[in-house]
């Protein structure tokens, strides 16, 4: 039957699927298989009549590998490669499952697997962690910018503000000229910063 | 009585005085944030794999910020993605029928995919410029965001921002040295790295390779360096600091190289495990032995008695040769060293998410850092020849200067970006720094002469430089210097330059194709390499210019006043 027209290699990898838990492929493994092929030849529109008896297996190996085919109730013909690649594509789940292997360890040769469609979020995730991250450098900016302006506005006030309390200051540095003759001393009393000017060096007397 | 002036007034007749650094540790680590770069990373380890001027220095300094940042931009996209699990460069997208991958994945691998193909969406021609990738341009105006950010008061912002960005990478390199060294492979890849071999040493373009790197890892000819001692108090001991720099600078690259290898063991040692496994499954398919049967170290034994018994079914199988040496000697550096082979190691590390969120990380704070340098290079410039008028904020010219230098980078987002980029590393960068430094310290020794720079050292750092100093500065730099330009010249003058370009259509696939640069970008690269040069010069000549006709103008204001004299008395 190898390489015959309508037959299908199959290979399984039960090792490398379950290590240790690995169960032997004996003949009642062959029967649950013949089982599931004819499950899904069921399925198939015009072949409900599928038996266990019409999926033949031969050249089982080591490796563990055979070849299959499915013939009909005559028994006298084969089922079209096309069909049956139908019948596995729509229940390879559920074959899988029967067997714990997956669609790399147990392998059907010419039956392409239908990969899994990839399950995009609706708002990929590195658009919400830039949203995050970018609001945050925003607010940031702004909070610097706005203390930069407050400090600036501080310190033009400042000399213009002690302009108006000159009054009120108990002053008693001697002042000539409007420059004072004591250093100006910043640890103690009131320091009137108008004279600290240049502007005010020449008074006009 | 006038107050005596202080030093504070001096020159700033407003009361804006000049920013200081808080302390001495924000200007070590800000020259050394800005030294130590992707470079130190992705730099040095492939070169030990292979073998064993002030308006010059401002225009290469904007071009390279200019494009800079586009390298900051890829790895903020790299960290974005790396927040989840799988990662999304771990498997190849399944193709439009679900029946298997796309074949441009399935024929280079998912790590390459993801780089070229949904990151970069990189055209196969230079001339091809494609349209703007709408993801990078979001994530370059979040780079330039938090660069702006970091630098939007000069100094006084940097120099906190430089606490983080400069001594986080340090943590994470410690934190992937002790993952790296304790995985699989480690101490092949450590092996690799420290064995030399002699031949290749013999050969000078190792010597030549080695020399430009600790030139440009050092980052000098930016004027980044100069910008960041500007800050400092004027009596200070510039000798310890230029060495503290120059060691650190080196301990980290070796310190990078020790961890990269590791890394990189691990992943020679995996791939070469996963090659072994590819020959076993088909052998064991092809002779039907049982699954499994095969161990890695049986393989070779299994394989020598087949080839013995039936030599033409084992040869007619096409099993790869799989050697260990092969897989180490797969060098990459710079951008394929981090988004393509780093990538892929962190994919077989448990944990891959975070530990792709750490490497991102690192190289992010690692770029700011060396942005906060190149950004200062050009602000500070501009601030002391008094560009803007003096009631216009600093916050204002920052802003100015980096919305300028994201609109000039708005072009590498193109399709066509990647090999734009490589345009600019090429030539805006090496020949230009070699010839400023060539001059800087030409003009130093030779023209405004040793003795007296000797006594200027001196009356900072309270010693003059002794003789090995005094040798350095008036032969060795200025000779290595000039060997590097010679050389550069040379290599550059033997070939017509060409790229290397990602073509899914090209029939060696996933090789690269080389491409030579059509006429229009030739022209591009020489005006990239010696305009800022020609500045020199030329701001020399106007300089000679204006002081020539100021001569002119006090020799004749001297004739006229001469008879007046003599006809007043």
């Amino acid at each position: 039957m190898e390489g015959a027209e309508n037959a299908f290699k199959v290979r399984l990898s039960i090792r490398t699927a379950l290590g240790d838990k690995a169960y032997a492929w004996d003949t009642n493994e062959e029967y649950l298989f013949k089982a599931m092929v004819a499950f899904s030849m069921r399925k198939v529109a015009n072949r409900e009549k599928t038996e266990i008896s019409h999926v033949l297996l031969c050249n089982v190996t080591q490796r563990v590998s055979f070849w299959f085919v499915v013939t009909d109730p005559s028994e006298k013909h084969t089922l079209p490669a096309v069909e049956v690649q139908e019948a596995i594509r729509m229940n390879r789940n559920r074959i899988n499952n029967a067997f714990f292997l997956n669609d790399q360890t147990l392998e059907f040769l010419k039956i392409p697997s239908t990969l899994i469609p990839p399950t995009d979020p609706p708002v990929p995730i590195w658009i919400i962690i830039f949203g995050v991250i970018f609001c945050i450098v925003i607010v940031a900016i702004i909070l610097l910018i706005l203390s930069g302006i407050r400090q600036r506005r501080r310190k033009d006030k400042g000399p213009s503000e002690v302009d108006d309390t000159e009054d009120k200051c108990e002053n008693t540095i001697t002042i000539e000229n409007g420059i004072p003759c004591d250093p100006l001393d910043t640890k103690g009393g009131h320091v009137n910063d108008a004279f600290m000017t240049e502007d005010e060096r020449l008074t006009p007397l | 009585m006038a107050l005596a002036p202080g030093p504070d007034l001096l020159g700033d007749g407003s009361g804006d005085e000049r920013p200081k650094w808080d302390n001495k540790l924000q200007y070590l680590l800000s020259c050394v944030g800005f030294a130590v770069g992707l470079g130190n990373i992705w730099r040095f380890p492939y070169l030990c794999q292979t073998y064993g001027g002030g308006l010059g220095c401002f225009t290469v300094s904007s071009l390279i910020g200019i494009y800079y940042n586009t390298v900051l931009t890829w790895v903020l996209w790299y960290l974005l993605n790396s927040f989840q699990n799988p990662l999304p460069w771990s498997a190849c997208p399944p193709d439009r029928n679900l029946t298997g991958f796309v074949e441009e994945c399935q024929r280079s691998s998912s790590v390459s995919y993801f780089w070229y193909r949904q990151t970069l969406n990189v055209t196969a021609d230079i001339n091809d410029s494609g349209s703007i990738q709408w993801q990078l341009l979001v994530c370059l105006v979040a780079s330039w965001a938090i660069v702006y950010l970091c630098i939007i008061r000069g100094i006084e912002t940097t120099g906190k921002a430089i606490y983080f960005t400069a001594l986080f990478p340090y943590l994470v390199l410690t934190i992937f040295l002790i993952r790296g060294l304790t995985l699989p492979g480690a101490t092949e890849g450590l092996t690799y790295l420290f064995t030399p071999k002699m031949q290749i040493l013999q050969n000078p373009r190792v010597w030549l390779d080695a020399a430009t790197q600790i030139f440009f890892s050092l980052s000098l000819g930016f004027g980044g360096h100069i910008a960041f001692s500007s800050y400092n108090p004027p009596r200070n001991n510039c000798k310890k600091d230029a060495v503290t720099i120059a060691l650190v600078n080196s301990m980290t690259s070796l310190y990078a190289a020790i961890i990269v290898f590791s890394v990189l063991g691990f992943k020679a040692a995996n791939d070469h495990g996963r090659c072994l496994d590819r020959n076993i499954l088909s052998l064991i398919n092809a002779f039907d032995f049982p699954d499994q049967s095969i161990s890695r170290d049986d393989y070779a034994a299994v394989l020598a008695h087949l080839n013995v018994t039936q030599p033409e079914r084992v040869a007619g199988l096409g099993l790869e040769s799989c050697h260990l040496e092969d897989f180490l000697d797969k060098s990459a550096s710079g951008t394929g060293l981090a988004f393509i082979v780093f990538t892929e190691a962190i994919l077989h590390m448990p944990g891959a998410p975070g530990w792709a969120v750490l490497f991102f990380g690192m190289l992010f704070t690692l770029g700011l850092s060396s942005m906060f340098g190149n950004m200062e290079a050009v602000i500070t410039p501009l601030l002391d020849m008094g560009v803007m008028p003096r009631w216009v904020p600093k916050e204002v010219l920052t802003g100015v200067a980096c919305l300028s230098c994201f609109l000039a980078s708005i072009h590498f987002t193109l399709h066509s970006g990647n090999y734009w980029l490589e345009v600019f590393d090429r030539y805006a960068a090496s020949l230009n720094l070699v010839i400023f430094a060539f001059l800087e310290v030409v003009g130093i020794v030779y023209i405004y002469g040793m003795n007296r720079f000797c006594d200027d050292v001196a009356w900072m750092t309270g010693r003059r430089p002794s003789l090995y100093w005094r040798v350095t500065w008036k032969v060795v730099s200025p000779l290595l210097l000039l060997t590097i330009f010679v050389a550069y010249i040379a290599l550059l003058a033997r070939a017509p330059p060409s790229y290397r370009a990602w073509n899914p259509q090209y029939d060696q696939f996933p090789t690269q194709q080389e491409n030579v640069y059509p006429g229009w970008v030739q022209v591009t690269c020489m005006l990239l390499s010696f305009l800022p040069v020609l500045l020199v010069p030329a701001v020399a000549l106007a300089q000679l210019l204006v002081r020539h006709r100021r001569k002119k103008k006090a020799a004749l204001q001297d004739m006229h006043l001469k008879p007046q004299d003599s006809g007043a008395c």
